[in-house]
């Protein structure tokens, strides 16, 4: 019983990393039908960054985060202004492919200015914890848990009330229309983007926290994201949370109770079953809509 | 006052001239409807007026201002609002988002501000609300509001359309085909209700619309287009007197041989 709600903790604190990771893939693409292939190389880039304030520069940790956010934001408004803005009205496939070079590019970068070893971070918890009930809770995982759901709370108040939100929704509907009625649409694009840079780096300071660190090829664990957006649906943003989620518990539960007969890391793959046993039934994710038909 | 100034546009996709030299001016609080057979270049003048598509030459002034100088987005800010043939609503959104959406341009609160729902952008975020209500009211779909538009009837989404395009306070309508596609009772629900925009909020409306009979009951003053030209102009009782365009509708009167 301990076990399990060891656990359940652990797989709740990564689905939350994961929960963030997939909304930024989902608030690029539902407002532009972009899938944001540079998201990780993004979240990377915010994990060196706040490890660079944090670390080298020796700016409080807190600081160094909104800073890192900050300039990851404006560095999406530029890349989607400078870059894609230009190749407007292409084929999404040319789009997609673009973000996919510049993630490349991205993470070679990166590695090209702070090398290929580790970096800490500079987070304040390291491996401190608290023990509830026989459960060991990594201070680094009760945060995870708390600034995620702060800032799912944040998003989605922002998605539903504010004029932007309503102004993001309707664009990604019919940005012709939307145009049409006054939607500033290049300015709901840039803060997409720039969400997604916000996004990017909570996930990234989450991502390289304790037992892990920064390091170049953490995007690959980002892209385990990947199959909770297709299982929560690419446009849906609540999708994305719940995608997350499931994929983070069942990522930990796999790893603590898979039998060894399956392989030292089977975990890696559960994700992709989940993915694939969800599509066969929901084609268009769990909460994804079926594009509505006019006749 | 002249409010819109159509001057002398002629628009060519390759070697057809689908607009040739085509002028008029609308008066403000004027109601003019653009008619015309298919292929008259109805559509072609709409997407000029709407600024879809970009004329080969002359040119088209709101209030004095070059309207051809600003892009499409522009144009709700300058207090243009337009309506779609096929309807240009959100889907998943319900109809009073739809209509809030069309306030956009006439809200004051930045992204931040905006986002975090603080002190002025929460009153302001009333006021809105408030008047994409109104405009709700006003074209009989407050019943819908809190409905995703995608599932209500085509009559009503047409509705909440309007609404939209009142909700933006334009100075300008432009309608395409409302009735498009509509059966008699929905045509003659729409053209009432298009009448009471027109008379009752004072607004400066260009329709374009196949349906004469729907034409003659609102507009006071109707361009005739042909092949591109204008062919004629006049109240709708001079323009339904006129020979060309009686032939033009009906076709050359023909001897039958007995």
């Amino acid at each position: 019983m301990t076990e399990l709600a060891q656990l359940l903790f652990q797989g709740v604190a990564l689905g939350a990393t994961y929960s963030l990771i997939a909304l930024g893939f989902v608030v690029v693409f539902r407002a532009s039908k972009v899938v944001n292939f540079a998201q990780t190389a993004m979240l990377l880039l915010g994990a060196y960054l706040v490890s660079w304030l944090a670390v080298d520069q020796g700016i409080a940790f807190a600081p160094a985060v909104l800073l890192a956010a900050v300039l990851l934001a404006l560095g999406g408004i530029g890349f989607q202004a400078g870059v894609l803005r230009r190749v407007a009205g292409q084929e999404p496939f040319v789009l997609v492919m673009i973000t996919l070079g510049a993630g490349i590019a991205l993470i070679a970068l990166v590695e090209a200015v702070f090398g290929p070893e580790q970096r800490p971070i500079g987070d304040p918890w390291a491996a401190s914890a608290v023990s509830v009930g026989g459960v060991t809770l990594l201070w680094v995982k009760v945060w995870t848990i708390g600034v995620v759901v702060a800032a799912l709370v944040a998003y989605f108040a922002f998605d539903r009330f504010s004029r932007y939100g309503l102004a993001i929704r309707a664009t990604a509907a019919d940005e012709e229309a939307a145009g049409a009625v006054g939607v500033p649409v290049r300015r709901v694009h840039m803060i997409t983007w720039a969400l997604a840079g916000v996004l990017a780096t909570l996930g990234g300071v989450f991502l390289a926290g304790f037992p892990n660190a920064a390091h170049p090829t953490m995007g690959d664990a980002a892209l385990r994201a990947f199959p909770a957006v297709i299982l929560g649906g690419l446009e849906s943003p609540i999708g994305a949370v719940v995608g997350g989620m499931v994929i983070g518990i069942v990522e930990v539960l796999a790893a603590g109770y898979a039998p060894a007969e399956l392989g030292a890391n089977f975990h890696a793959i559960a994700p992709y079953l989940v993915m694939m046993l969800v599509l066969l039934v929901r084609p268009y994710g769990l909460f994804g809509a079926r594009p509505v038909e006019r006749l | 006052m002249t409010l819109l100034e159509v001057d002398d546009v002629t628009l060519r996709f390759g070697r057809v001239a689908a607009l040739d030299g085509v002028s008029f001016t609308v008066a403000a609080g004027e109601f003019l409807a653009v008619i015309g057979p298919n292929g008259a270049g109805k559509s072609s003048l709409f997407n000029v007026l709407s600024r879809v598509y970009r004329p080969s030459s002359g040119a088209v002034r709101l209030a004095g201002e070059d309207l051809l100088a600003l892009p499409a987005r522009a144009l709700a800010g300058r207090g243009v609002a337009r309506s779609f043939q096929n309807l240009g609503l959100f889907g998943h959104l319900t109809a009073l988002e739809n209509v809030l959406v069309g306030r956009h341009h006439l809200m004051r609160a930045g992204v931040l501000a905006g986002g975090v729902m603080l002190g002025r952008a929460r009153s302001e975020e009333r006021t809105h609300r408030a008047a994409a209500r109104e405009a709700l009211a006003f074209v009989d779909a407050e019943s819908a509001a809190d409905t995703p538009v995608a599932v209500l009837p085509y009559g009503v989404q047409k509705r909440v359309e309007l609404a939209r395009c009142l909700a933006m306070e334009p100075r300008l309508l432009l309608l395409d085909e409302p009735v498009a596609g509509m059966d008699q009772g929905e045509r003659a629900e729409i053209t009432d209700l298009i009448h009471r925009l027109h008379a009752e909020r004072a607004l400066t409306v260009v329709l374009v619309e196949h349906d004469m009979g729907m034409v003659m009951r609102v507009a006071a003053r109707i361009v005739v287009l042909d092949f591109g030209h204008v062919m004629a102009s006049g109240t709708p009782a001079e323009v339904q007197a006129d020979e060309r365009v009686i032939r033009a509708y009906l076709g050359e009167p023909v001897e039958v041989a007995s």
